[in-house]
């Protein structure tokens, strides 16, 4: 399954607040962050939790955040970051991410 | 008639002394209420085994081959790693496999590892529940599992590392790796300083559970 981003590009997290077993923090969602990695695919928690085993799999991303995007009032250096695995569909594309 | 409920003293009491020894028995573990989850938990593995899902042999033998694993396992794989440096290469790509080449047991989840350099420190924390490599580390340690260890080492990496005595330069880039996933992460520290002369068994000894979850790093060799 070929994925809707790379390595190197900016993306950001969905704001939405669905219930359910969602594996997307809190804290990421509407932070932007450049793609780290590709991890591979894997069956949506949020389908699996429920039973529902035939939904597609989803690329998984590591994305690539500046502490300082995540917390405005980040104590450390600059250069400091966080790497959370995302699945696709709670990313979308943007730009002028810096992580 | 001797015994502990009835032994006499020698010295005075100013109350009616009967000693309830009972009371200082530690409790059974039935003593203490079940939570939710290990009442569901306790049912789902009832359930799996009446419909023949599962043998209640199967599951006591994955709870006890989950409770034989320990960070030697994955000291050994640092070791290794440290002196060889196609195994390395192995390593960083596919943790299972470089288990397997090892006849190490990793599981069936997928395990990464992420390197330490002189410009990165990772440190590894699960902020949704309690993901970690069991595989390769054993159970998680109680702080592992705890609230603030999770909330905190995603918001202020740097003084949970302090209070681990851990201290990383300020022109070091500390990476915070939250396992929200389907992956489980290993930190790859860096060999120490020191380690030159000293073979792959020595070098297992220099690899602690705290310097692969990365709020620590490796034994100094001098020590």
């Amino acid at each position: 399954m070929t994925g809707l981003f790379t390595v190197g590009d900016t993306v950001r997290v969905r704001v939405a607040y669905p219930p359910g077993h969602v594996r997307t923090p809190y804290f990421a969602r509407g932070k932007t962050g450049v793609v780290d990695a590709i991890a591979g695919t894997y069956r949506n928690p949020e389908d699996l939790a429920y039973g529902r085993y035939d939904d597609p799999a989803l690329p998984l991303y590591r994305v690539r955040f500046r502490q300082r995007d995540l917390w405005s009032d980040y104590g450390g250096p600059s250069g400091d970051t966080a790497i959370i695995d995302i699945y696709e569909n709670w990313l979308e594309p943007a730009e002028g991410g810096t992580g | 008639m001797t015994g502990p409920e009835t032994h006499s003293h020698d010295h005075d009491h100013d109350h009616d002394h009967d000693h309830d020894h009972a009371r200082t028995f530690q409790p059974d573990i039935e003593d203490s209420a079940f939570s939710h989850y290990q009442v569901m938990a306790q049912a789902l593995g009832e359930v799996l085994i009446e419909k023949g899902v599962i043998t209640a042999d199967e599951l006591r033998g994955q709870l006890e081959w989950l409770d034989s694993r320990s960070p030697e396992e994955g000291a050994k794989l640092i070791a290794r790693a440290w002196t060889d440096s196609a195994f390395k290469e192995l390593l960083l790509k596919d943790v299972n496999a470089a288990a397997e080449s090892m006849d190490l047991d990793a599981g069936d989840i997928p395990i990464r590892v992420v390197e330490n350099t002189p410009d990165v420190h990772n440190v590894i924390v699960c902020t949704l529940c309690s993901c970690y490599p069991r595989a390769l580390l054993g159970l998680p340690p109680d702080w592992y599992k705890s609230r603030e260890y999770r909330s905190r080492t995603v918001r202020e990496p740097r003084a949970i590392l302090a209070e681990f005595g851990t201290t990383i330069a300020e022109d070091v880039e500390v990476r915070v790796h939250d396992s929200t996933a389907d992956l489980r992460y290993l930190v790859l520290p860096m060999r120490p300083e020191g380690s030159e002369g000293l073979d792959r068994d020595a070098l297992e000894h220099l690899v602690t559970r705290d310097c692969m979850i990365g709020v620590s790093l490796p034994r100094d060799p001098q020590e």
